[in-house]
């Protein structure tokens, strides 16, 4: 984007505003990450002498995670995220797709009230407690298939994909059938390689949703040795309790904070900026067509 | 029937997802029965006593219950007071860059947040400005009094606004920045031509452009009002105290699942649910008197 003609050029006092505004925004955004990062690599001598944090650790070692992911609480936790997040997604989009392709059909049979169905839930979400009851009575208390199966499809994704299906062209489908390829085909050769976009941002969103959930864990897994990585993060984090490790808990008793717990919340986040900046640029496009459509 | 032979295929495709809502979302609402019940575990839904409305009556006398519901208002209004204008504000400077570079380097750091955990924000919090923190750490050093924003009770609410502020903000930006960019080139250029100024160009071009997603977001925030980030709230509970913390949602979750009051708790939960749905369905109304689509047609 070009300045326009008729838009004189901003006044150095006001460009200087600006510049420091946007400097700020991105110093208040990062650097909490970077002290997290920084300690985390920073020997604990080093996290002692400097009070508890550390900007720019002297000395990068490793030390903090090789700890950590030893084989204790922390990696059996990290293993159990990673499953959930990775068996999660694949049915959170599978069911998102399929029922999304379906009721983007003009006329399906059905259709209407499916989608009632799916938009009186936005209206009244279940509570916790009617919820709980739900994942007892069907068995899955101190279940995997707990952490998954009750957050299996979000209306909203499933909204925002319907949006950007019913935005392909019906001259697709229709030239698709005369063809004689039957509505699974279709969805398979002709939808999904056009809509990569959205299936990429959905897949996010709920990656993002299974990686970052911790309190279904709680409520569901009685069984803390099962929590995922957010659960256990959560734990010590906010309880002030010591990981059940003993090797970690000696070494994380010594002083407050602590690059091993610094460890672990890099842990935690370190899938998020990874895949972050590769689906970023897809947001606009394919949130906003959807969710404008609606 | 003929609709049916031809869709069948469709048809199978939709099942999964179906048996999920009806699952999960149809069958908990079945489950908010409990609530006019006093319910034990251990009896099941058909051995617990009916009790009618009981639970409800006890709700309205309890003043926990009206605690939680006031923490939860106050927390929603602050957001709507110092949230909600965040986003815009930083739309409208990262629309006014000229430089495509700057703006989308700026917008990559500010969406990343909305993807970061509550666990890993609250703790990012604690370690800037937790009692021992680069906040406090920095004021030692320099000989000046040392203050522990995590912990303090009365800094909990602009806390929690700052936390909201810090995830959220440049995630919401997105939809203002959409809108901006919907705004027609020309309404300025005339605007300019006619002699109008910055602040009248955005008095008279920009604001009414955003108006409808202005009013619209307006709406739906009040229709949540009842909700504030369980999570968040949850998190930081132990650390502040449930007088200063305690909103429905947590209400709710600490009355039934971890005291076992069950029906009180499912009582309280099937309130907050109703007048949730009271009010998105008024607010809904509300954006469609405006000309707005709402949130369903």
């Amino acid at each position: 984007m070009t300045r326009p003609a008729w838009q004189p050029k901003p006044t150095p006092p006001v460009q200087a505003l600006k510049a420091i505004t946007l400097i700020v925004i991105v110093i208040v955004v990062l650097a909490p990450l970077l002290v997290v990062i920084s300690t985390s690599l920073a020997g604990t001598e080093e996290v002692i002498a400097k009070g508890g944090w550390v900007v720019w650790p002297d000395h990068i070692t490793f030390a903090a995670y090789r700890q950590v992911l030893s084989g204790g609480v922390v990696t059996r936790a990290t293993v159990v995220s990673v499953l959930v997040t990775v068996v999660g997604t694949a049915l959170s989009l599978l069911c998102t797709v399929t029922l999304a392709y379906a009721l983007a059909r003009p006329g399906v049979f059905g259709g209407r009230a499916v989608l009632l169905l799916v938009l009186f839930t936005f209206l009244f979400p279940p509570g916790i407690i009617p919820g709980y009851l739900v994942v007892q009575n069907i068995g899955l208390l101190n279940s995997y298939w707990a952490l998954i199966l009750p957050v299996l499809v979000n209306a909203f994704n499933l909204v925002v994909m319907r949006g950007f299906f019913q935005g392909i062209p019906s001259e697709l489908y229709e030239a698709a059938r005369i063809d004689g390829a039957g509505d699974i085909r279709i969805l398979v050769r002709i939808v999904l390689p056009l809509s990569k976009a959205v299936v990429a941002v959905v897949g996010l969103f709920y990656a993002v949703s299974y990686w970052n959930s911790f309190f279904n864990a709680i409520l569901y897994l009685n069984d803390s040795a099962k929590w995922p990585v957010q659960a256990v993060l959560q734990q010590y984090v906010t309880q002030g309790a010591q990981l059940a490790d003993a090797s970690v808990a000696e070494q994380a008793t010594r002083n407050a904070p602590h690059s091993i717990q610094m460890a672990v919340v890099v842990l935690a986040l370190i899938p998020i900026v990874c895949v972050y900046p590769f689906i970023q640029r897809h947001f606009v496009k394919g949130v906003m067509t959807g969710a404008i459509k609606g | 029937m003929t609709r049916l032979r031809r869709d069948w295929a469709l048809v199978l495709l939709m099942v999964p997802a179906v048996l999920y809502f009806l699952v999960f979302h149809y069958g908990a609402l079945a489950g908010n029965l409990i609530a006019f019940l006093d319910y034990v575990p251990f009896l099941g839904l058909s051995g617990s006593s009916w009790v009618g409305t009981d639970n409800f009556v006890a709700m309205f006398h309890d003043p926990a219950f009206w605690h939680a519901a006031l923490n939860t208002v106050e927390i929603s209004g602050l957001q709507l007071i110092f949230f909600f204008p965040a986003p815009l504000a930083l739309a409208l400077l990262l629309h006014s860059l000229a430089g495509d570079f700057v703006r989308k380097f700026v917008q990559s750091v500010v969406y990343l947040p909305h993807f970061i955990s509550w666990v890993i924000v609250v703790a990012l919090f604690q370690q800037v400005l937790g009692g021992a923190g680069v906040l406090n750490g920095f004021l030692g050093d320099h000989g000046l009094h040392t203050i522990d924003i995590i912990g303090n009770a009365s800094a909990f609410k602009p806390l929690v606004v700052a936390q909201v502020i810090w995830k959220d903000c440049g995630w919401g930006s997105i939809i203002f920045l959409a809108a901006l960019h919907q705004v027609d080139d020309q309404l300025y250029e005339s605007a300019a031509i006619d002699g109008a100024g910055w602040w009248r160009r955005f008095w008279h071009v920009t604001l009414p452009g955003l108006r409808p997603i202005i009013a619209l977001l307006v709406i739906l925030k009040l229709g949540d009002i009842l909700s504030t980030g369980f999570e968040q709230m949850y998190l930081q509970r132990s650390s502040v105290g449930p007088q200063a913390a305690e909103v429905l949602d947590t209400f709710v979750y600490f009355t039934g699942v971890a005291n076992g009051d069950w029906g009180y708790a499912a009582a309280a939960g099937l309130f907050k649910g109703l007048i949730g749905a009271v009010l998105i369905y008024l607010a809904n109304r509300v954006a469609h008197r405006l000309g707005e689509s709402g949130i369903y047609q």
